[in-house]
């Protein structure tokens, strides 16, 4: 009788639980709540996160884009338009000679693939980390040159 | 619309604090209206609608990682007449276009469409002669979400972008009994 008993025992509770015992672990005492609180707290990107362009600037504030286009060949969607023009001694943008006069992506054709920063020759366009991009207009997704540029760097204090 | 104010007895004191709304003990006293549009921003049910890897994205956002029952839209509805949002998640085709647009009708007013994602939005590098170049030529899109796919944040921040147009919009109308006409529906 009392073998009986124990053979069950055996037989239910303990892989009751057994299985009880991983439902046990996954929660709060033992570990801590895997939500990300969004709009407070964000999600560390990985480093090679692909998301919203930004056009680079060298140390001394000049431009990279030499406005070659090879972005824009390289593009999958189509969905960059680069105008190139020349730099002149007086007005200055680029170390080369020639500069990007218009540059424009439209970010809802743009599948962040980072073709054109694999294709860009100086590294001028890169793919960086802030992903909040949505709007209400589809105007406001045609992304200028103005927009993308980096701001010129802060001399180094002394 | 007129400014009516109306009492409700709140037996949850934990409420939280609503903008235009004045709280005292147990006692809620707010513009219907204000009250009305709290309750649509925090309750937008998606439809249950995927069309593409997009949609992988989204059943991600409803995970317990980025948990979108956080902003009460939880609640996907098989049935059309049951949500007020509709995601457009990944391309329409040309034969889903006509499908797409008699959800949308189906859908009770007020309606928001989130169309996700490059393909959703403008077609993406599909751009040939099956795929609808932008799902806004046949329902009016309020937020578009650029990515391919985009990732739950991105997405969760185009659901928050929805709630900041809801609570900004003054329509003048409470409710929207009569399906909007079409002038109506190319205005918004």
């Amino acid at each position: 009788m009392i073998t009986q008993v124990a053979k069950r025992f055996v037989k239910t509770v303990l892989p009751l639980a057994q299985g009880l015992s991983i439902t046990f672990r996954h929660q709060p005492p033992f570990q801590s709540p895997i939500t990300v609180e969004y709009p407070e707290q964000k999600r560390p990107m990985y480093p090679r996160a692909r998301w919203r362009h930004v056009l680079r600037r060298y140390d001394n504030g000049l431009e990279r884009c030499i406005g070659c286009s090879l972005c824009a060949g390289a593009c999958p969607a189509r969905c960059i338009y680069v105008e190139a023009a020349e730099n002149t001694d007086e007005n200055r943008y680029s170390p080369g000679e020639r500069y990007a006069k218009r540059y424009e992506i439209n970010m809802l054709r743009c599948i962040f693939c980072g073709y054109c920063q694999e294709a860009c020759p100086t590294g001028a366009i890169v793919l960086r980390d802030d992903y909040e991009l949505a709007d209400y207009h589809r105007s406001d997704f045609i992304y200028t040159k103005e927009m993308l540029l980096e701001p010129i760097p802060e001399p180094e204090k002394e | 619309m007129a400014k009516r104010i109306v009492e409700i007895a709140a037996h949850d004191t934990t409420m939280p604090q609503i903008p235009g709304v004045q709280q005292h003990g147990n006692i809620l006293l707010a513009k219907l209206e204000d009250l009305v549009r709290w309750g649509r921003v925090n309750s937008l049910w998606p439809l249950t609608f995927g069309l593409a890897c997009c949609a992988i994205e989204m059943m991600s956002t409803v995970s317990a990682r980025f948990d979108i029952s956080r902003f009460g839209s939880e609640v996907f509805r098989p049935s059309p007449r049951q949500a007020d949002v509709m995601i457009v998640a990944g391309r329409v085709s040309k034969k889903m276009g006509p499908v797409l647009r008699q959800l949308y009708d189906q859908m009770p007013n007020p309606k928001w469409v989130i169309s996700m994602g490059a393909c959703a939005s403008c077609g993406g590098v599909f751009n040939n002669y099956a795929i609808l170049q932008g799902v806004d030529q046949i329902v009016p899109v309020d937020v578009y979400v650029p990515g391919c796919p985009p990732s739950p944040d991105a997405l969760l921040y185009g659901l928050l972008q929805l709630q900041r147009k809801i609570r900004q919009q003054h329509r003048g109308m409470l409710i929207e009994l009569a399906p909007l006409k079409r002038e109506e529906v190319a205005s918004r």
